[in-house]
Order: C-alpha cells, then sequence, then structure tokens
C-alpha cells in the first residue's frame, strides 16, 4: 500500500428526502468506521472545516454530524479551474443501545474529525459472599 | 464574478454553480513528472496573484513536499490513515498512500514569492505573477 499512488475520491454530494434551509450544496463526508473493544472510532474527513464550525450531536439514538466551511475564505476569489466543489457537509447514523450516548469525545485534526463513541461499561464482575 | 452574487444566501450555491462549471477546463497543463490526480485543487485569481487551494485531509504538514520551478509546481506526501489494526472495520471509506503531483500554469510566476499555508485539511498556495509577466501600462500622447 505503502508505494501505490492515491486517487481522487470524487466528493459525493448529499441527495436526501429532507431540504436544508439554505439552497447550498451539502456534502457527505468520507468516514472509517472502526469498532475496538471499548468504543467505536467513527472518524470522517471534513476538509475546511475548524473546531468552532463543526456541530456533533446526539438524539434519539442517532449521531448527527454537520461540518459548515466558510464561505468568506472565499471572498474575492475568482475561479479559473476546479477539480472538486467545496460545501458543508452533513452525515447522520444510527446508534445502538451499546453506545453511551454521554460519553462521546471528538478530536478534529487536519481536516479529520475523530469521533470516540465509547460504549456502555458492563457491570464488573462480584464475588459473593457465603455466610 | 465577485459580485454577482443575487442575496446572501444564494451565495454559497452560486458559488458552487461556477466551481462546477469550470470543471476540468483546459486551463492547467499536468507537470513533467506528474504520477497522478491526487489532490484535487482549484486554482482562483485573487487580484494580481493565484491562489490554489488543495484538499488534504488528514496530511500532516510534515508530510508535504512543495516544490515550485518555472511555471510547474510539484505538490508531493503521504496521506498517514493511522489506522488500528486490531480494530475491526465497519465501514472503509477513507484511502491513504502517497501522491506526487505536477501542474504547469499558463502564467509566468515568480517561484521566490509563493507562500503555503496548510490548516485543517486545506493547502493553500499564494503564487505570484511574475513581474516581467505583467502587462506594460501603454501611455497615449
Amino acid at each position: 500500500m505503502a508505494n501505490q499512488s492515491l486517487e481522487v475520491q470524487e466528493k459525493k454530494e448529499l441527495v436526501s428526502k429532507g431540504e436544508q434551509t439554505s439552497p447550498a450544496r451539502y456534502y457527505v463526508p468520507t468516514t472509517d468506521i472502526h469498532e475496538t473493544a471499548d468504543a467505536l472510532v467513527v472518524t470522517m474527513e471534513v476538509p475546511g472545516a475548524d473546531r468552532g464550525s463543526i456541530d456533533a450531536k446526539v438524539e434519539d439514538d442517532v449521531l448527527r454530524v454537520e461540518a459548515r466551511i466558510d464561505p468568506a475564505k472565499y471572498e474575492g476569489m475568482e475561479p479559473l479551474y476546479t477539480e472538486y466543489n467545496v460545501g458543508h457537509f452533513t452525515r447522520s447514523f444510527s446508534l445502538s443501545q451499546v453506545i453511551d450516548q454521554g460519553r462521546i469525545d471528538a478530536s478534529l485534526n487536519d481536516g479529520v474529525l475523530t469521533l470516540t463513541l465509547n460504549k456502555v461499561q458492563k457491570a464488573q464482575p462480584r464475588q459473593i459472599d457465603i455466610r | 464574478m465577485a459580485g454577482l452574487y443575487s442575496h446572501p444566501f444564494g451565495a454559497l450555491l452560486e458559488f458552487q454553480n461556477a466551481l462546477d462549471q469550470l470543471r476540468s477546463s483546459n486551463w492547467l497543463d499536468s507537470g513533467p513528472s506528474a504520477q497522478g490526480a491526487y489532490p484535487p485543487l482549484n486554482v482562483f485569481r485573487k487580484g494580481d496573484a493565484v491562489v490554489i487551494i488543495i484538499e488534504v485531509p488528514g496530511v500532516k504538514k510534515s508530510d508535504l513536499r512543495i516544490e515550485a520551478k518555472g511555471r510547474t509546481i510539484r505538490i508531493a506526501g503521504t496521506k498517514n490513515l493511522s489506522r488500528d489494526d486490531k480494530a475491526s472495520a465497519h465501514r472503509l471509506e477513507r484511502r491513504g498512500g502517497n501522491f506526487d503531483r505536477a501542474i504547469t500554469l499558463p502564467i509566468e510566476i515568480e517561484a521566490e514569492g509563493i507562500k503555503a499555508e496548510c490548516r485543517d485539511g486545506i493547502l493553500a498556495l499564494f503564487v505570484p505573477r511574475a513581474e516581467s509577466d505583467k502587462p506594460r501600462s501603454i501611455p497615449v500622447a
């Protein structure tokens, strides 16, 4: 894998039944989901979004992430040649009961959002004393 | 194009449509050492300079190599995914690996004046136009 050249992944546009309030196009961030013994790790690529513009919430067993880009950064820029489009990112996942919805960690590095969804801690085994 | 947005709410959509129209125009050539099309880039004009915006999510600044010569700019590096081998995967959409891309601009540029900034997975290259390329103003007697 180390010497293979990377290919371009075309940005997936969101086609959904419900509409967003603003008419702009939304995109689906490329996501990896891994599972370890303690947590589910969700890694999403959201280039252009900074910490303040990410909204991640859990409601009714659904994890919904929205990352907004700042169109003001493109102020005064006239496009000459383009290969990709820009826009806000949004994606939702249904969570199972295994996830402890109160213990979700999130970190953002180089445009990659990593969400660690910790699983519910199983009760510790207890010794029963016999009188 | 910047002043044509009809109303602020539609501004982003108009910008997105404008970006779509310039897809694969012939403005840019592949440089001689090009090895693929990653990372995707957009080229803008801002005043007299050219700004190249490149999406490189997950690529650290230390893993980027940018070189410039003449009208050609080379963007190379490695995107490491830091995947945990012990974890089982439910979904694997991201791709990692090496990339090496060279582009040739159709205008004369000042290679020494190029500034590169990488933040939040976006690499921005500010490329000033060469003095020799700027048109000379001709006074009318």
